[in-house]
């Protein structure tokens, strides 16, 4: 217990001294929420309901957009360089054993994502959001979300060299903000792009998260797609992970 | 029981045979050098040792337990230095050290340790703003932190200045004092001829010698060696020596000395100060390891690497084996 909890606390200790990781899992959604709900430039009447504000769409995207920017890219880019580094080799000989390390990191991404929520949720509020909160279905959207991309980002962190997770994980977030729906709704893409955006986890998230903000328990067909995901994603990743450096 | 057993070991990357049979014992309180050039197969013998690659072939035991398969038992009791660090980038050294004496049973105190690898001065700079030396010395420190009983030590003075050189020379003297088996991967013959109490000398995968200094140096060479000025009159040399000697570098001199003569170094010194050539230095019956692992190693097909050993003192990689 005491290894895991000092794992623990470096590991966060680590992502909250990193700006970039800051700027990433912070700034940039804060900037988003703020900016967007200021500045009515999206075309977001389609999911406005009668009476909604924009921050109303907005603040639920921004949070979906938190889970990833922790889980898939904060995650990737320190795991990749943590890797190259020997630093998970160097833990394996030590008595902590991977589970713990898995632990460890597990909970400093959802220590990050409750940090995220505390900052994130009172900007929302200030900008005049009005939450239903349905709590249940939202956890679950939350935990699945943070599976799959945490997948997706151990995936890379595990296979690529360093330098290539880090480009890789930034230029997947970027796409991914623009198609995943987090702050541009779906229904503004062209038709091919919208049909491969509905079959991503982020659009999943997205959705389930927003229903979830409007005491609903949202569309099955986001639940079937972010399960397969959050299943998928992290067995790819245990099955193909190198703890040692690329040579 | 020997705290660390290798029989026959043989590992592979690949198509490559990076070990190749190597066998060999490091007991409790002894320092124990794995000496050879990069791509030796140094690394990926200890890499089996700690755990992280299994042998093609071959049997390993740390403390009496295969380090891969019971894992479990010999981690908490082994201490690792990698080649590479192994540290977080951004992490101040007590955070690493504390960090890892949380994951031991009873560990060493974190901040006498940095006291003793002399990095406490250093305790809010992270492990990238510290210099070479001084993230060798913590990677030291955190080989130590779990008060092991089997230390591995990869490379551990490279990149280290004089200073820093006798610190960690001193620890791992006090190390094996106080129990420890210590086995040290180096490509430098001056660390294992200072720290080591027995040297094992791998080449291209193989053990090519092994035994004390003593026994390695006392290997005797048949001649005599020194070094002086480049090009001095070998005919008259040899003439008044009355054998045949050679200059095989610029500066660096062999005499023929089969029967060990006992005026032979004599009767040289006396003509190098008849011409007032100063002896650079001089080398007769033992050898130093250098000589040994040249004679040892010797390799017709690449006849540079002899005179870029002699005049660099380095090793050059052979192209063996990736990384050792």
């Amino acid at each position: 217990m005491r290894a895991l909890w000092a794992q623990l606390r470096t590991e966060l200790a680590l992502t909250l001294r990193n700006k970039e990781s800051l700027l990433l899992t912070l700034g940039i959604p804060v900037g988003l929420l703020v900016f967007f709900s200021l500045v009515d430039v999206l075309p977001l009447d389609d999911l406005l309901g009668p009476g909604d504000e924009p921050v109303d769409v907005l603040a639920p995207g921004v949070l979906a957009l938190a889970i990833m920017s922790m889980a898939m890219t904060g995650l990737a880019i320190a795991t990749g360089f943590e890797r190259s580094y020997g630093v998970l080799k160097r833990l394996g000989t030590t008595p902590l054993g991977r589970p713990r390390l898995l632990a460890a990191k597990i909970g400093a991404v959802v220590a990050v994502e409750g940090i995220q929520a505390a900052v994130l949720v009172p900007v929302a509020l200030l900008l005049g959001w009005e939450p239903t909160l349905d709590v249940i279905p939202l956890l679950g959207a939350v935990v699945l979300g943070t599976a799959a991309f945490a997948g997706l980002g151990l995936w890379m962190a595990g296979t690529l060299r360093a330098e290539i997770t880090l480009a890789l994980a930034n230029g997947l977030y970027l796409v991914l903000l623009l198609l995943g729906g987090f702050v541009i709704p779906l229904s503004a893409l062209p038709d091919p792009l919208r049909r491969v955006a509905e079959a991503l986890p982020s659009s999943a998230l997205v959705d389930l998260v927003r229903a979830g903000f409007e005491g609903a328990t949202g569309p099955a067909r986001a639940w079937i797609v972010l399960a397969v995901w959050a299943v998928a994603m992290p067995l790819v990743a245990a099955k193909t992970f190198r703890w040692s450096p690329a040579r | 029981m020997s705290a660390v057993s290798v029989e026959h070991l043989v590992v592979r990357h690949g198509d490559l045979v990076a070990v190749d049979d190597v066998s060999f014992t490091a007991d409790a309180g002894e320092v124990l050098a794995l000496l050879g050039p990069n791509g030796a197969g140094k690394t990926s013998t200890v890499d089996v040792l700690e755990g992280y690659a299994t042998p093609a072939s071959g049997r390993v035991r740390v403390l009496g337990h295969d380090p891969a398969g019971e894992r479990d038992r010999v981690v908490g009791r082994i201490g690792v230095m990698l080649q590479d660090g192994g540290v977080y980038p951004g992490i101040r050294p007590p955070e690493m050290l504390h960090l890892l004496a949380a994951m031991y049973d009873d560990p060493a105190d974190p901040d006498a340790l940095l006291e003793r690898v002399g990095l406490a001065d250093r305790s809010r700079s992270s492990w990238r703003q510290l210099s070479g030396g001084e993230q060798q010395r913590l990677s030291l420190a955190m080989a130590l932190v779990g008060r092991p009983e089997v230390v591995f030590l990869d490379e551990p003075t490279a990149g280290v200045d004089v200073r820093g050189r006798q610190v960690i020379r001193q620890i791992v003297r006090e190390l094996a004092d106080g129990g420890c088996a210590v086995v040290l991967c180096t490509h430098e013959l001056d660390e294992a001829e200072k720290v080591a109490d027995r040297v094992i000398i791998v080449d291209r995968g193989r053990v090519v010698a092994t035994g004390t200094l003593d026994e390695l140096r006392g290997r005797t060479s048949g001649e005599v060696r020194f070094s002086a000025i480049p090009e001095l009159d070998l005919d008259a040399l040899s003439r008044h020596l009355g054998t045949t000697v050679t200059e095989p570098t610029p500066g660096e001199y062999v005499v023929p000395d089969p029967g060990h003569d006992s005026h032979l170094t004599a009767k040289l010194t006396g003509w190098l100060a008849n011409h007032d050539v100063a002896l650079g230095d001089l080398r007769a019956g033992r050898q130093r390891l250098e000589d040994v692992f040249l004679l040892l190693t010797a390799d017709e097909s690449e006849p540079d690497v002899r005179r870029a050993v002699v005049s660099g003192r380095r090793w050059r990689g052979r192209g063996r084996g990736r990384r050792t």
